[in-house]
């Protein structure tokens, strides 16, 4: 993992103080609430509906044990005992008190955290593929890319007040895991023919009111300019990028209104005046921040572990979690391993404190002490050996961490919604729970197979609807709750923008309709092999409009 | 009573008055003219007692007065709003690429808590918002001893100079 050196640490600590002093004054009625809301955002303190909420920065989801354990004490002590992993990566606590968030902050600091630039028009947490570094079809390890645009980002005097928001993803691998075509921009690392490591440049994608898959402005940045290219990219959006509303403020609207030629040329012309200059990162650099990621002791070990088979042979539950919840690692002998936050009956993605700890000690009896989460919001012991799985398994069930349930119907991404986010238009956790309740046989999710649902509480989509191969989005008719349902979209490479089915369901009837959706998709499927996803590619979306419209029960609503 | 604004870091009286857009240039004192006036007495504006300077809307291309960055003593580049990021890139364009070297002024929305920035891309001098404690503000030059990024006061990121002291 990246450890700070003097520069990072003198770095966090001055602004836990500035912070301190900026909410001394705010509270002393110095600094107007319009003028402190922009700084603490910046420190990512949201006000939210019934209390203040605060999103720790965990850059490209890398925790280590030490830094886990912190999070569950501060949860303990300043909330209530639980935060919410989210699908950018970050750590969101919803119950902190304003004055106490300086301390919170001054903790984070002492175990190299913060919660710097998590909200905000500015340069967000950079994200990256949970598995970086371990991953079987990894090309590059994406990880010191990460850490160099997260300090190039961190404090960037010219971009701070952006026209929006800004999110970067980095993928480095033949699968993208990390959303690069939905990001603001997405970058794809990677060797040319000669051999050379750089950087492939996607734009403009976004999800929102108006998704946008990205598009690709530059085949090829060597890494040595990769900053000054950012620089040129973001130097055209601070330029030029609306500022008249903000539903049109996002790069992507630029993109469009100059077309992606036209942006391109436009960042070419700001590249050449930068290209070359001081900017330049030198190997060196590289080699740094290379050695902060160097691979943990692996043990030489044959890849099949006979107890770990005789385990999976043996027990049918332990065989259905290591299918659907391990991952091929690069080294023999190892897995990686996703530990679920998505059992039955608890809101996606959060945690208890207990349940941290846990995770922590996990990761240090069997993954070398680091933890990672993923942007599904799940938490990954990456450096597992396989003859461990079996006692890691038998340890993570107790503690509601061992759900078979990735990258199925359970695996619910759903965004905290109407019980907790001001900018909600309705609840998402409790239709998370309903779907959840009506797919609860994990033997059925099985023969589901693979099955993306999104939920998200606004067209803010901090769910990722718009690419689950399920979307539901709360929206907003008359004051009252409706989900609108979309069918088709996908991430990673294949990305694609999910499609509206039709009118919008009252909150008791989506578990209706999901069942609906769902039983269209069995009863076409052309054989056990099809995915949901691709029975969808391949029949359209009238057969399972008719079905879920002609069922009687909606019909009356 | 003159206003006191900071320059390099030390509050001094503004010997400088601000014109308003579509003021017409007096016959005497030192002005800061906008963009649109300035073109206009460009060439007259040499024989005239009383230096001129120029300010910026946010939407001014800078590369408009590349031209004229020798004999300007001074640029201002307006903040309408403090949220409005536009005049940061407006100074680095200035400063890195336009080689002015004059006083390079930030007024309008500014604040306190922005002063660490726009220092770092390239202002200089800067006229707080009317009724702030102009003081008080110097301390937030302080604010920060180190950063990432190269800047106005720092030509070379860290990440250059971190290799080189490794290296030696
Ligand atoms: S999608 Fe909307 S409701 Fe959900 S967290 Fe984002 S802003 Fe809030």
């Amino acid at each position: 993992m990246y450890r700070y050196d003097q520069i990072d640490r003198t770095l966090v600590s001055q602004r836990v103080a500035q912070f301190r002093d900026q909410m001394r004054r705010h509270l002393a009625g110095e600094l107007s609430e319009d003028e402190f809301r922009p700084l603490r955002l910046q420190n990512g303190l949201y006000v939210q509906r019934q209390a203040p909420m605060l999103r720790i920065a965990i850059p490209y989801g890398m925790l280590s044990a030490v830094q886990l354990r912190t999070l569950a004490r501060i949860a303990r002590t300043y909330d209530r005992g639980y935060g919410h992993f989210t699908t950018r990566q970050n750590l969101q606590l919803n119950w902190p008190k304003l004055e106490t968030v300086p301390d919170i902050l001054a903790e984070l600091a002492e175990v190299e955290m913060h919660a710097i630039q998590t909200s905000g028009n500015c340069i967000r947490n950079t994200t990256t593929d949970q598995f970086a570094g371990v991953a079987h079809d990894e090309l590059v390890d994406p990880r010191p890319y990460s850490e160099l645009i997260r300090q190039w980002s961190t404090f960037h005097p010219e971009f701070a007040y952006l026209p929006r928001k800004f999110k970067i993803a980095v993928s480095s691998s033949i699968e993208d895991r990390a959303a690069t075509f939905v990001h603001d921009i997405g970058l794809h690392i990677l060797r040319n023919d000669a051999g050379a490591i750089g950087a492939r440049v996607i734009v403009g994608g976004g999800l929102g009111r108006t998704p946008v898959i990205g598009s690709v402005i530059r085949e090829f940045v060597p890494r040595a300019e990769l900053i000054n290219y950012l620089e040129a990219i973001l130097r055209v959006y601070n330029r030029f990028g609306r500022r008249d509303n903000k539903y049109k403020a996002r790069i992507k609207i630029l993109v469009r209104e100059l077309s992606v030629t036209g942006f391109a040329a436009a960042v070419e012309a700001e590249f050449a005046h930068l290209e070359g200059g001081p900017a330049v990162v030198p190997d060196a650099e590289f080699t740094r921040l290379e050695s902060s990621f160097t691979a943990p002791a692996y043990e030489t070990l044959a890849d099949a572990d006979a107890a770990f088979e005789r385990a999976r042979h043996d027990n049918r539950a332990f065989a259905r979690w290591v299918e659907q919840n391990t991952f091929g690692h690069k080294v023999s002998g190892y897995a990686a391993v996703t530990l679920s936050l998505k059992a039955p009956g608890v809101p996606p993605g959060d945690a208890t404190s207990e349940q941290m700890d846990v995770v922590a000690d996990l990761a240090e009896r069997y993954s070398f002490g680091e933890v990672r989460v993923s942007h599904e919001q799940n938490l990954i012991l990456a450096d597992v050996r396989k003859a461990d799985l079996f006692a890691l398994w038998q340890e993570a069930r107790p503690a509601g961490l061992a759900t078979p349930n990735i990258g199925l119907i359970g695996n619910i991404i759903c965004c905290p919604g109407g019980d907790f986010c001001s900018l909600a238009n309705a609840k998402s956790i409790p239709i998370a729970a309903a779907i959840a309740a009506r797919f609860d046989d994990l033997d059925y999710q099985h023969d589901l197979g693979p099955i993306d649902l999104n939920i998200s509480g606004c067209i803010n989509s901090c769910g990722h609807h718009h690419v689950g191969h399920i979307g539901i989005l709360g929206v907003d008719k008359d004051g009252s709750e409706w989900y609108q349902v979309t069918l088709g979209g996908s991430q990673g490479r294949e990305t694609a923008l999910g499609r509206v089915i039709g009118r919008a369901f009252a909150a008791d009837e989506i578990a209706d309709a999901i069942e609906a959706i769902i039983g269209v998709y069995v009863a076409s499927r052309r054989d056990d092999e099809e995915a949901f996803i691709d029975t969808v590619r391949r029949i359209g979306l009238a057969p399972f409009r008719e079905r879920v419209y002609a069922t009687p029960v909606l019909e009356a609503a | 009573m003159p206003r006191i604004i900071i320059v390099d870091r030390t509050l001094q009286e503004d010997t400088w008055e601000t014109l308003p857009r579509d003021a017409a240039l007096p016959d005497s004192g030192n002005v800061i003219a906008p963009l649109e006036t300035w073109r206009h007495v460009r060439e007259s504006a040499r024989a005239r007692s009383g230096a001129v300077g120029v300010w910026l809307a946010p939407d001014d291309d800078p590369a408009g007065i590349a031209p004229d960055v020798e004999r300007l003593p001074v640029i201002a580049v307006q903040f309408p709003q403090f949220a409005d990021g536009r005049g940061y890139s407006t100074a680095r364009l200035l400063r890195a690429r336009h080689g002015f070297r004059g006083q390079l002024r930030a007024f309008g929305e500014v604040l306190r808590d922005q002063l660490f920035y726009l220092e770092r891309v390239g202002f200089n001098a800067f006229a707080l918002k009317e009724g702030r404690n102009v003081a008080d503000a110097l301390a937030a030059f302080a604010d920060f001893s180190e950063a990432y990024q190269a800047s106005a006061l720092a030509p070379e990121p860290p990440y250059r100079r971190r290799t080189t002291a490794a290296g030696a």
